[in-house]
């Protein structure tokens, strides 16, 4: 997780450090703003890994690691979900609403509402029907 | 000696649920959340696009041939070049690489079972597929299609000069794509550093999922700033702001500012994908390791870095950019793209280069790519700039990276084709779409860069009466006829395989990454077993033990080249 | 024995292990050999030298940034194409697992570093006095854009003003061998004002003046349009400029009461230049 967190800081530091002498130089506050937003959406996640990578120590997959060592049950994957297709609908609808006029929100945000909630269950219960 | 290990994934329905058992192809279709399968959807929806997009470039062409146009009115030449550009930009280029390929491969590559957010990967799918709709729909709508160019320049967008409901469809469909791009940045960003399997660090990664990390970061950086610009474009042309009206205080300039702050990532965006697919590809048909891996990698992260300091050299001729900043930061860029360069060269010298399709493809690619490369450094020089810009050098400039990006979206369809499907395409009919698509691909920027010096602006519907304006125009135009014609070669190629038998086996080209490990098309879940993984060539070093790459400076004199016999595998 | 095996190898050496390099340095050499022999005869690239002071200047930086990029495009593409064909695949024999080279790695960072660097220094050299204004311009044009024209006034004389739509093709008239200020902007939409025969292209934005300058070293017409995508009409929005003798042009403009008077004037004044001077290609398409 070090070099990964690594990656992010430094990546954020660098974009920082450009918005710091393009504000500077420039006085072009639209650009610095971006700049430094920027900058914060990378170091902000990599403080987090770094954070996380203390916590966990090197994992399997940060060293030299046989397969072995990495056996044993990696994650839950839903392996289908209605939920996506749903929430895509009713986003589709939202936009068309903004070309087309408000009464697409009437399909749209029932079927968003609808369709997260129903993501969210199907995480609950931890996976989708056929789960365990 | 290498020990694999029985598959280490527990998943949620191995209790039955397959694609042989779902309830109908429809449903399953709609309910998928493999990866593979989404990132097949990806890639035959962006190819679709493609040659949409394609087909618009053909008569943007033919309407080119003669001055005085007249295949197209004004209004619907501004409506083509315009879709033309959003669609292969938004729909085809994007998605294809980081929706499709990416999608298909970085899971398998890392050793991976699936994406890290399966469902948010599907629902990645729908919004493209459903924003794709969303921008082609304006065709059919009474003021037909966004008609101001694929980057929306503020004042031309708002409601008063852009009314119709095609700009606004333009609008909610790059909102649409923008977040599905944004959520397929977060789960490839997510798999690559979650799922990787035991043993591959972040250094022994292939190189195309290094690409495709830098690439998912940058997404994450970039899209944010674009779909934000586009909310508040929906703003000024509806609910009455005057954030880019210079009437009501507003700054035009602040759109073009937002739009190349998200436009020159997404080049980056665009480009890094194809640069990972050869990348891969060079080495594998070498029979070499990459050479300079390590640089790569750096050179990769540098660029991605760089990326977001160099927007403004999209507005040179504004008058009111800081010019020597945005030039210096565009010449730094150009150091870590050529290194890649050689690079590739590296990691033919001294091999078997091996001339399939795919190889054809990747160095044509580099070709073209210089090209593009080359007079992008001119266009770096301000003084250049205002001598070239909104001409069609700047045209012929950006076709020969994106030519050159198509060229390598071919390399990597007929490196993984194999893999995707289990069968091969044609290799004559690729050798044939190769020299027609790369020589088309010359043909149609060379005039094009030396109409640009002569004065044609671009996104002009007709133009001044001069012999070699239009004697450049026609040999672009037969270039991009021959373009058209070795994308429906493809198109057969395609299709003629569905009747193939399923004869490629898990490693047709004696791969180096570990999608070669497993069956093709691979399993759900994608692996039965993996090997160990010792460098950045798993499945090579399971293959050939005794050829392993060689460490920094390696100068063994007993390590003559050619000692090490090809073991049968 | 040692040595034996280090003469032979040495022996070896330049004659199998080198041969690739030193048949790629005698196709660079064949590659610029043609622009080291004709000397200062540099080609135009496709492009000339234009009728500005500025243009002068970018027309040489153009030639040298198209030599440097022949240079590394030829060297680079020999490369490719001689390491594809070179190290074809002959046999089923495992190559050399070559991944790192030192040297040749810090070669391909610093040496275009250090081409960048040259490239950059070159541009600040042209592009300074470019964007410099001169603080007193001796003549002074404010140039409004609109869909889908031009309005060029003349200070000078507020009487004068040309305006024109698309296929009116109005006139900019400019004097030679003095230096002039336009002021640009635009009453709507993004415009781009572009004179070829200037090597110079500025946008025409609304609720930004930009000012830039020129003097001018030659008179002739030149035929030129909007290069800034700018709505239906974008292809059509043609302009003219026309440079004429200082004294001509501020004669023209005291004596004149109106626009079309002006523009008379500066016709009859360069009549007899036009037929040696004109550099435009063409004339405007009239589209129905």
């Amino acid at each position: 997780m070090k070099v990964e967190a690594r990656l992010l800081i430094w990546l954020g530091v660098f974009i920082g450090i450009m918005g710091i002498v393009y504000g500077i130089w420039s006085k072009e506050w639209g650009g610095t703003a971006m700049l430094i937003g920027t900058a914060i959406l990378g170091i902000f996640p990599g403080l987090y890994y770094r954070w996380w990578s203390k916590r966990m120590g090197d994992r399997p997959e940060d060293r030299d690691a046989t397969m072995a060592e990495g056996a044993g049950r990696i994650d839950t994957f839903p392996g289908s979900s209605i939920w996506p297709f749903a929430l895509g609908m009713g986003c589709w609808f939202l936009v068309l609403a903004l070309v087309f006029g408000t009464w697409f929100v009437v399909i749209g945000l029932p079927l968003v509402i609808f369709a997260v909630s129903g993501a969210t269950a199907e995480s609950r219960r931890g996976g989708d029907a056929s789960g365990h | 000696m290498v020990d694999t290990l029985q598959p280490t994934t527990e998943h949620a329905h191995d209790d039955g649920h397959d694609e042989h058992h779902g309830a109908s192809g429809l449903l399953n279709w709609l309910t998928t959340t493999d990866h593979k399968i989404i990132g097949m959807n990806y890639t035959v929806t962006s190819v679709i696009m493609m040659l949409l997009g394609g087909a618009m470039a053909m008569l943007i062409r033919a309407q080119l041939t003669v001055p005085d146009g007249g295949l197209v009115s004004l209004a619907k030449y501004n409506e083509l070049f315009t879709m033309h550009g959003s669609i292969m930009i938004y729909l085809f280029a994007g998605p294809f690489a980081f929706g499709g390929l990416a999608n298909y491969m970085v899971p398998i590559q890392i050793g991976a079972p699936d994406m890290a957010f399966p469902r948010l990967n599907a629902l990645s799918y729908w919004l493209y597929l459903t924003g794709s709709i969303t921008m082609l729909l304006g065709f059919f709508t009474a003021g037909g299609a966004a008609n101001f160019g694929w980057v929306g320049y503020a004042p031309l967008s708002n409601s008063l000069n852009a009314p119709g409901a095609g700009a606004d469809l333009w609008v909610g469909a790059l909102i649409l794509t923008g977040f599905s791009a944004i959520f397929t940045g977060v789960n490839l960003v997510a798999t690559i550093f979650y799922l990787r399997a035991p043993g591959m660090t972040m250094f022994r990664m292939p190189i195309f999922t290094w690409n495709m990390l830098v690439t998912g970061i940058l997404i994450l950086l970039a899209f944010p700033v674009l779909t934000a610009g586009l909310v508040m474009l929906y703003c000024d042309r509806h609910f009455g702001t005057h954030i880019y009206d210079a009437n009501g205080g507003g700054s035009p300039v602040l759109w073009q500012h937002i739009f190349w702050f998200w436009g020159h990532p997404e080049v980056y965006i665009l480009a890094l994908p194809f640069f990972g697919m050869v990348t891969e590809i060079i080495p594998v048909f070498s029979k070499k390791p990459l050479f300079g891996y390590k640089g790569m990698v750096f050179a990769t992260i540098t660029i991605a870095a760089l990326s977001t300091g160099v927007w403004a050299h999209h507005m040179f001729t504004t008058g009111v950019v800081l010019l020597p900043f945005f030039s210096f930061m565009t010449y730094l860029i150009s150091i870590p793209t050529g290194m890649k360069f050689f690079n590739w060269i590296g990691s033919m010298w001294g091999g078997q280069v091996q001339f399939t399709s795919a190889m054809l493809f990747s160095i044509g690619f580099l070709l073209t790519f210089l090209i593009g490369g080359i007079t992008g450094i001119l266009l770096a020089s301000p003084p250049l700039d205002f001598f070239t810009h909104d001409t069609y050098f700047v045209v012929a400039h950006f076709h020969s990276v994106v030519i050159a990006l198509v060229i390598g979206a071919m390399a990597g369809i007929f490196y993984w084709y194999p893999k995707m499907t289990g069968r091969f395409l044609s290799e004559r009919l690729g050798k044939i779409q190769f020299w027609l698509l790369f020589g088309g691909g010359l043909l149609f920027v060379m005039p094009g860069y030396l109409v640009g010096l002569r004065g044609m602006p671009r996104r002009m519907a007709v133009y001044i009466i001069d012999p070699t304006w239009q004697n450049l125009n026609i040999w672009s135009s037969v270039g991009g006829f021959l373009m058209g014609i070795s994308m429906l070669i493809f198109a057969a190629n395609a299709l003629k395989t569905m009747k193939t038998p399923k004869t490629a086996g898990p490693n047709p080209w004696d791969g180096h990454t570990l999608e070669w490990f497993t069956t093709s098309p691979p399993p759900h879940h994608n692996f039965y077993s993996l090997p160990n993984i010792k460098s950045e060539r798993p499945t090579w070093d399971y293959f050939h033990p005794d050829a392993p790459a060689l460490t920094h400076d390696d100068h063994d004199p007993s390590h003559v080249p050619g000692a090490v016999k090809a073991d049968a595998q | 024995m040692n040595d034996l095996a280090n003469s032979t190898e040495s022996a070896i050496a330049p004659t199998s292990k080198n041969r690739p390099s030193r048949k790629g340095l005698g196709w660079i050499a064949l590659a610029i050999a043609p622009i080291l022999l004709s000397g200062c005869q540099i080609p135009g690239f496709g492009i000339n030298q234009g009728v500005t002071e500025t243009s002068h200047k970018v027309y040489k930086l153009w030639q040298g940034f198209m030599v440097t990029g022949l240079i590394v495009g030829g060297f680079t593409f020999v490369l490719i194409v001689f390491a594809a064909i070179r190290y074809r695949r002959r046999s089923n024999e495992i190559p050399r697992q070559t991944q790192y080279n030192t040297l040749v790695e810090v070669l391909y960072t610093v040496i275009p570093t250090i081409i960048v660097g040259f490239l950059f220094y070159f541009t600040i050299v042209v592009e300074n006095p470019e964007v410099a204004l001169v603080s007193n311009p001796p003549a002074k044009v404010k140039v409004v854009a609109f869909q889908w024209g031009w309005r060029f006034s003349y200070p000078e004389n507020p009487m004068v003003t040309v305006v024109g739509q698309s296929t009116e093709n109005p006139e900019l008239v400019l004097p030679v061998g003095e230096t002039v200020q336009l002021n640009l902007s635009s009453l709507d939409v993004v415009h781009g004002f572009y004179v070829k025969e200037f090597a110079f292209s500025q946008y025409a934005l609304p609720g930004v003046v930009n000012k830039f300058d020129f003097k001018a070293t030659k008179a002739g017409e030149f035929q030129t349009q909007c290069t800034q995508m700018c709505g239906l009409y974008h292809s059509l929005m043609y302009f003219k400029v026309k440079t004429i003798p200082a004294a001509d042009y501020h004669q023209c403009l005291t004596n004149s009461t109106s626009g079309k008077q002006f523009i008379a004037c500066a016709n009859n004044t360069t009549t007899a230049l036009y037929h040696r001077n004109t550099a435009t290609q063409g004339a405007p398409v009239h589209h129905g």
